[in-house]
């Protein structure tokens, strides 16, 4: 028999032929949408076809200079940089979450304050991070443009996200999971580390996930607090070199004027990295959802 | 004579079937009440009479529903017929705007933008739910603020405001206290000698004190359909009987 | 020996949460000591409505009012711009796209946000600016140039947090909607987006936020001349530009004057957030 609850597509003209308001508002959205996609397919593609064939061997020799302009040095300061900006910011916005979850009582005051300056923090440009890390860490420390201080900038500016994301994975965690711990006659501090931490572990690496995400794209914030020296920091005091990451590098490169295919290529590496970035933190969200 | 005719309409939810091989006339300036333990798809066949189980994805419809002799199913605007069978749901939902604005909302959809228009459907839909005297002074008020069973007859008067010839009413009384309920009870009475008025109920007392016809649904079946008086004091299935004294359901 | 060591972790974790409070606490604090003294010397009203800014000069002029309009102007011309967009955007992905579809374009939403600035800017120097030269004539780089880029780069908060508030609308608002007779639009746009409103908002507000404090693809298309904004199709600089353009180089009161910049860029970041606060609040 025939499935009669269907409408063809003729009936749904029809009844937009009959009240024009809803064909306007239905065309005004499906327009937007295309807009939104194709804007991001075509930066993508455009960027792209540009910038693969100016993808050269020489782009990743050790050294820069200005013959090749490597981006090699740039992309391992942007590892150390990520790095070490996680070592900061992860267990402080870890523990943080821990006791936003597990110690707080219940309106307690300072937890609506500790909220409240998340939130800020979170609001807060990039540039003020920036121009706050050369005042503090580059000054006031007197560590100098460095890639220790970047790293501190960096990871209070990716806290408040971490802190969040780690927040809600550990609300996630079920109380039945503590109660049980409990039943077993296991303290509180065994709890958290044995059984919640470890149930609530693929919902704070998504936010690590995608705290890297900022981390790499970011530019303004390093320009005054790691400077721009496009080389590997060496030696015992490494974590006081200054050194540029490769939003920085491409920066430095575009600002210059003189190296546009090869910030084409760099654009791309930039992509591609966030495109893996994205996907994976993507994935580690389905994976939760499934569990 | 009969308002709508349902003739061999089967519904599936993906592989279920909830509805067998449907067969019902509803007569016109009636009430129709279907009842039945929940799942026996008394909801479901209500709410293909204004095709909102468009909306579920997977449901197959076969078999014909006919509103005064026309096919709801073929080329009926969708949104001409929901103005013509219009609906009151089991949870009150009036929309998050005043109640001037929740009665007017259906008036303007279908054209009417005259203040004066507008003022006279929303006080006559407003008294004919019985609830103007209520809510005279408080039309600009959010209709979130109403009681639940305010809230239940300003979704009536929102319903009627588009003046339907049927109303559909799915559980209306469901999620409401006992004065409430009656209130909506009389007013069901009071409005069958305008409308066609069809209610789910999973209360039989409700039906017995209002219902003209009644129909018993079980497993997606229509057991029995007869005047409310007989079904209620002579069902002749067995199955109508071990419900209505409470054997089961 | 173990509640020794509950009580020690206890104190641990609770200065962890007090890490955000001492940092926000030290932003305040070293923005507002270097710049306030600043805006003292060059005279408050000077400082925040004289419309010259030219450091440079004997003596020297710091006027912040045309970077002031210019993050308002540019600000604004993005929300015009992204603001319809990326709401009609979150329509389709909560109320149209089909779940397949939704597989795909969630993602590449996602996407759009996670792209660093200084590529939007880059694709910006190297597409738009063009474009609008080509187009309009001048040289490109704009008000107009720098508000569509941020109106682009707001897109994805604009349509993502919509989304969510759309999607948090009872089902049964749109049902009432539709037994009324209204169609699919109608229930969406006259019932859904106006109970959604306050979200809505908080996604808007989210969005102008970006876009005042976007610095790298702003000065990249933006012209940033430090003149008052004179057109649409001429330079404008923004706030946030004026701090990295001449940060490297500045000395002395020049440098506090730009520190006193970021202080106002900081305080009008402070409104957005406590809008903000206020509109999630009522959205409870």
């Amino acid at each position: 028999m025939e499935c009669i609850n269907k409408r063809s597509f003729g009936q749904k003209l029809k009844a937009y032929k009959r009240s024009p308001l809803s064909l306007a508002l239905f065309l005004l959205v499906l327009v937007s949408t295309i807009l939104t996609i194709g804007i991001l397919l075509f930066l993508i593609g455009y960027i792209m076809i540009r910038g693969i064939p100016n993808i050269k061997p020489e782009l990743f020799q050790w050294e820069y200079n200005t013959l090749n302009v490597s981006l090699m040095p740039a992309l391992i300061n942007t590892v150390i940089m990520t790095f070490i900006s996680l070592l900061i910011a992860v267990p402080i916005a870890v523990f943080s979450a821990i006791y936003l979850v597990e110690y707080a009582k219940r309106g307690n005051r300072l937890v609506g304050i500790i909220r409240i300056t998340a939130e800020t923090l979170s609001g807060i440009p990039s540039i003020v991070y920036g121009l706050f890390g050369l005042l503090f860490f580059v000054t006031a420390l007197g560590w100098g443009m460095s890639l220790l201080a970047g790293a501190f900038t960096l990871s209070i500016m990716i806290l408040p996200l971490v802190m969040r994301t780690a927040e809600e994975a550990l609300k996630a965690v079920p109380d039945s999971y503590r109660e049980g711990s409990y039943g077993l006659g296991a303290g509180k501090l065994r709890t958290v580390f044995r059984i919640v931490l470890p149930s609530a572990m693929p919902g704070i690496l998504a936010g690590v996930i995608l705290g890297i995400g900022r981390i790499v794209g970011e530019s303004a914030a390093l320009i005054y607090t790691a400077g721009t020296v496009a080389e590997i920091p060496k030696g015992r005091d490494f974590l006081f070199d200054s050194t540029r990451t490769l939003s920085v590098h491409m920066y430095a490169l575009t600002s210059e004027g003189l190296y546009v295919k090869q910030s084409y290529a760099t654009a791309v590496i930039l992509l591609f990295i966030v495109v893996l970035i994205n996907w994976f933190s993507g994935y580690i969200a389905k994976k939760l959802s499934k569990a | 004579m009969d308002k709508i005719r349902i003739e061999n309409l089967d519904l599936y939810y993906g592989d279920f079937q909830a509805l067998k091989k449907v067969n019902l006339n509803i007569k016109k300036n009636e009430i129709t009440a279907f009842i039945g333990p929940s799942g026996c798809g008394k909801s479901t066949l209500l709410k293909c009479l204004n095709r909102m189980n468009d909306l579920v994805e997977g449901c197959r419809i076969t078999g014909e529903v006919l509103l005064d002799g026309e096919n709801i199913y073929g080329d009926m605007d969708i949104n001409l017929l929901r103005k013509r069978i219009g609906m009151v749901f089991q949870k009150p939902n009036p929309f998050p705007m005043s109640v001037y604005d929740n009665v007017a909302f259906g008036p303007r959809t279908h054209g009417i933008r005259s203040k004066i228009k507008l003022d006279d459907v929303v006080e006559r839909s407003l008294r004919q739910a019985a609830i103007w005297d209520e809510l005279k002074d408080r039309l600009k008020k959010s209709a979130l603020e109403l009681s639940g069973g305010q809230q239940q007859r300003l979704c009536i008067a929102r319903a009627l405001a588009v003046q339907p010839e049927v109303l559909l009413m799915d559980e209306p009384t469901s999620a409401l206290d006992p004065i409430s309920t009656s209130k909506i009870e009389d007013l069901a009475v009071e409005l069958k000698e305008d409308y066609t008025i069809i209610i789910v109920t999973h209360n039989m007392q409700q039906a017995v004190r209002i219902a003209d016809s009644t129909a018993f649904f079980l497993h997606g079946e229509v057991i029995e359909y007869a005047s409310a008086e007989e079904l209620f004091s002579m069902p002749k299935d067995k199955r109508t009987e071990d419900y209505i004294t409470g054997r089961f359901g | 020996m173990t509640k020794y060591k509950e009580s020690i972790m206890k104190a641990i974790f609770f200065a962890a949460a007090c890490t955000s409070i001492l940092a926000v606490a030290l932003i305040c604090l070293f923005l507002f000591i270097n710049g306030i003294p600043a805006m003292a010397k060059i005279g408050i009203f000077d400082f925040l409505l004289g419309t010259t800014w030219k450091p440079n000069n004997t003596p020297p002029s710091f006027g912040i009012l045309p970077m002031i309009l210019g993050s308002i102007y540019v600000t604004a011309g993005a929300a015009v711009i992204g603001v319809p967009i990326g709401i009609l955007t979150a329509v389709f992905m909560a109320r149209y796209c089909p779940k397949r579809l939704y597989r795909i374009l969630k993602p590449a939403i996602n996407l759009l946000a996670g792209i660093p600035s200084i590529v939007y800017g880059f694709f910006g120097l190297v597409v738009i600016v063009p474009f609008i030269r080509d187009t309009f004539g001048g040289t490109g780089s704009s008000m107009l140039t720098a508000s569509i880029l941020l109106g682009i780069m707001i897109l994805p908060t604009i349509a993502g947090v919509s989304e969510s508030a759309i999607r948090a609308v009872p089902q049964s608002y749109y049902e009432g909607g539709l037994a009324l007779g209204a169609s699919h639009e109608r229930s969406i746009f006259f019932v859904m987006l106006p109970a959604a409103k306050s979200g809505i908002m908080a996604a808007v507000v989210l969005g102008i936020g970006r876009a005042i404090g976007e610095t790298m693809a702003v000065i990249m298309v933006a012209g940033n001349q430090a003149r008052m904004p004179a057109g649409l199709l001429k330079g404008v600089r923004t706030l946030t530009a004026n701090i990295i353009i001449e940060m490297g180089y500045a000395a002395e009161l020049h440098r506090e004057a730009l520190i006193a910049t970021a202080v106002v860029l900081f305080v009008f970041i402070l409104i957005i957030n406590l809008l903000l606060s206020l509109l999630k609040r009522r959205t409870g």
